[in-house]
């Protein structure tokens, strides 16, 4: 078999119909559930600092206990959907779980053990459900319309995370500033997009006869040429990241902008993201979906030299988020959509959070690599180390993925 | 089920959902009506009287009588201090920004200076001259704790305003150093009006930093001793110190000896996470939060041993105004 078969489906008319009535239900959900997270993660800093008077670096102790373990739990989430054929279960449990962690945030009080909890369950949840979500997507539409459906999905999905921080803001306006009422507010929005969920998304069922997958099976995975390719691949873009936090810092110091910016930046991101993931998924189906991922990492090389670049002021400001924004809507879901076709329908979830699990633990290696540089040798060399970084990884993806299977 | 019973169905839980967010966002618990007030008005003139926030507005209580009834101004402050009639507020000018606003005795805005982040500490010099802050930048998402602070200094006779200690030249351990991750916080005045000493965190270490403004430097001192605060003899510095070297497990309230460098853990063995305020030469003030996050503000002896005292419920951001 040739990857590039794969990649580079044949172009059809079809491609301008709908994507479908599962993808689109998916869709609503993820735009309902981000609407609901987003906001809370929109006013998290003033809750613990104002609300709670909690020292940031106590959030920061907290923060970086569950990162890495929840990224392991997505596999075993993963194996339990293809292992039951549950997909519309497992990610409908992730769902719920994130939902009742909105409440718990107003549980926890001022306990810091507690709001770890919360904020591990939170996790958890969204651990659980990605990739779930991503296999029930690849498996509602044809291959040749991949591109296209995630494109659609990333879109509506990106959406919420642009609503959510204006949410936030319209609750803290009506109630008073009322940490509480978001939170609450967030539960409430969460729960609709879980009863969305449980409504109208279809478990796609189309292997009935074949036994449920077993964990040999799901092991054997690794051992396949062009799946431990992909997830090799996953893994070298991974490491080419180094995380919002640091390019939103990075942009706010240059323009030293005040807080009430901080969160429009990631809005700024969203924006760009979700008026380009449709095209971009569109174009894939035509033009190959690696092209478009790597595509992706350039935009991601050329917003880490704008960094320290010779423009500033807001053209840097819209070039920057821009091209963010870009990089997210050209590899988010088209990864998935390349990864998709390469796995058995048996083991299409698990497979589906290899690759993710392998990017994400890749992401947090580089993320601390990162932080290390930018104290060794200062933001600009760090940020343009970054830069290097990603145009390796895209020739060592290239050639990962370009060679033939036996 | 059909199409249209689930969308029914779908209806009915949103209107449900809805009218709980709404319902509970309209009868979220408002900031609790002002604490019971004397009649007279706030004002900064130096007396033996405690500033204080109460339910975030500027109030005073008197020494004597630190549990009797309150002064509240309609001033908004989330954290404020002041000395011989000079104050400063650090108090929102919308849900997402804030301001640093310095007061004259009447509490009337003298100068504002905008925030770049969330408040954190507030101090003015002895002499009513020096205005410092610091506030928490960042604003991150649950996947990146990219916090770093910022503080100011402003010198209300010149008007000069520093934006950002991060600038000032530093030597560390009696080297000089320039490192991005540099954060400094919690400024405390000497009498000159020039020297200060602050925390400086870079490349994990916490240190104590003596500070020169007009020089604009800035040296290392110490490691582990955070939000210092100068006695009114300029002898001692009350700080918090991390247990065990690890702000983890929580700070201890002590008194470092400038001469000897001894430090002293007070009586106070709650975590204390505040600058605390010298009532006199022998007492300290400082903010402690109940588990329901009501702040208190409470005394303890500055030389070590005795016990720790409540002094005013209710209250938080203490400053003698004596």
């Amino acid at each position: 078999m040739y990857l590039s078969t794969i990649t580079r489906p044949a172009t059809s008319r079809r491609g301008l119909t709908l994507v479908g009535g599962n993808v689109l239900a998916l869709g609503t959900v993820s735009l309902i559930t981000d609407v609901s997270s987003e906001m809370v993660t929109a006013i998290l800093p003033m809750y613990l600092v104002l609300g709670l008077h909690v020292s940031p670096l106590a959030y920061g102790v907290v923060d970086g206990v569950y990162t890495g373990a929840t990224a392991v739990l997505r596999l075993a989430g993963g194996y339990l959907a293809d292992r039951f054929r549950g997909r519309k279960a497992v990610a409908g449990f992730g769902y719920a779980l994130s939902a009742v962690a909105k409440l718990g945030l107003l549980a926890a009080g001022r306990s810091m053990t507690a709001f770890g909890v919360v904020i591990a369950a939170d996790r958890l949840g969204k651990g659980l459900r990605t990739a779930p979500r991503d296999a029930l997507i690849t498996l509602s539409v044809p291959q040749e319309a991949l591109g296209r459906a995630f494109g659609v999905h990333r879109m509506m999905d990106s959406i919420g995370a642009f609503l959510g921080p204006l949410v936030a803001l319209a609750v803290l306006a009506a109630s008073a500033e009322s940490y509480d009422a978001v939170f609450v507010t967030s539960f409430c929005i969460a729960v609709l997009g879980v009863l969305v969920l449980v409504l109208f998304v279809r478990e796609q069922r189309t292997v009935t006869v074949a036994p449920p997958a077993a964990l040999r099976e799901a092991l054997a995975l690794l051992r396949d040429p062009p799946v431990r390719r992909l997830a090799g691949a996953a893994c070298l873009l991974g490491l080419a990241t180094v995380g919002d936090g640091f390019v939103f810092l990075l942009l706010q110091r240059r323009e030293d902008l005040g807080i009430a910016w901080f969160p429009l930046l990631a809005v700024g991101t969203s924006l760009a993201y979700l008026l380009l993931a449709t095209p971009l998924g569109v174009l894939a189906d035509r033009v190959g979906r690696l092209p478009v991922v790597l595509g992706g990492y350039v935009a991601l090389a050329g917003t880490y030299l704008l960094l320290f670049g010779p423009v500033g002021g807001w053209p840097l400001l819209v070039l920057a988020l821009g091209l963010y924004g870009l990089f997210y809507a050209a590899t988010d879901g088209i990864l998935v959509a390349l990864a998709g076709p390469l796995l058995p329908e048996r083991l299409r979830t698990t497979g589906i959070a290899l690759v993710q699990t392998g990017q994400a633990l890749a992401y947090l290696v580089s993320s601390v690599l990162f932080g290390l540089a930018w104290q060794t040798f200062g933001p600009e060399t760090a940020s343009r180390l970054a830069a290097a970084v990603v145009v390796l990884a895209i020739g060592a993806t290239l050639v990962v993925l370009r060679r033939r299977t036996p | 089920m059909t199409t249209r019973l689930r969308l029914l169905a779908l209806a009915l839980a949103a209107m449900v959902l809805g009218g709980v967010a709404v319902a509970y966002t309209l009868l979220a618990d408002r900031p609790t009506a002002a604490a019971p007030t004397t009649g007279e008005t706030v004002t900064l003139t130096p007396g033996p009287r405690l500033l204080a926030v109460t339910d975030r507005r500027l109030s005073t209580v008197r020494l004597g009588d630190p549990s009797g009834p309150r002064t509240v101004s309609a001033t908004d402050c989330v954290r404020a201090y002041a000395a011989a009639g000079t104050g400063v507020c650090l108090r929102p000018v919308t849900t997402w920004s804030y301001e640093v606003a310095v007061l004259d005795e009447q509490l009337r805005t003298v100068r504002t200076v905008d925030l770049p982040g969330l408040p954190n500490r507030a101090r003015v010099s002895a002499s009513g001259r020096m205005v410092a802050w610091t506030t928490f930048v960042g604003g991150d998402s649950y996947t990146s704790s990219g916090f770093s602070t910022r503080t100011g200094i402003l010198d209300t006779r010149t008007g000069t305003t520093v934006a950002s200690l991060e600038g000032f030249a530093i030597t560390r351990d009696g080297r000089a150093y320039r490192n991005a991750d540099v954060n400094f916080w919690g400024v405390t005045f000497a009498a000159d009006d020039n020297r200060f000493y602050a925390t400086m965190a870079t490349a994990g270490q916490r240190y104590l930093v003596r500070g020169d403004f007009a020089a604009r430097t800035v040296e290392t001192l110490l490691t582990n001793v955070e939000c210092p605060s100068l006695s009114p003899d300029g002898t001692r510095l009350a700080f918090k110190q991390a247990v065990g070297g690890d702000p983890a497990k929580g700070w201890r309230l002590s008194v470092l000896d400038l001469a000897t460098l001894r430090s002293t853990p007070t009586a106070e063995t709650a975590s204390v996470d505040d600058q605390a305020a010298w009532l006199d030469g022998a007492t300290l003030a400082y903010t402690l939060r109940g588990s329901d996050g009501t702040p208190a503000i409470w005394t303890v002896p500055a030389a070590g041993g005795g016990a720790s005292s409540l002094l005013v419920p209710g209250a938080e951001s203490p400053a003698p105004l004596s």
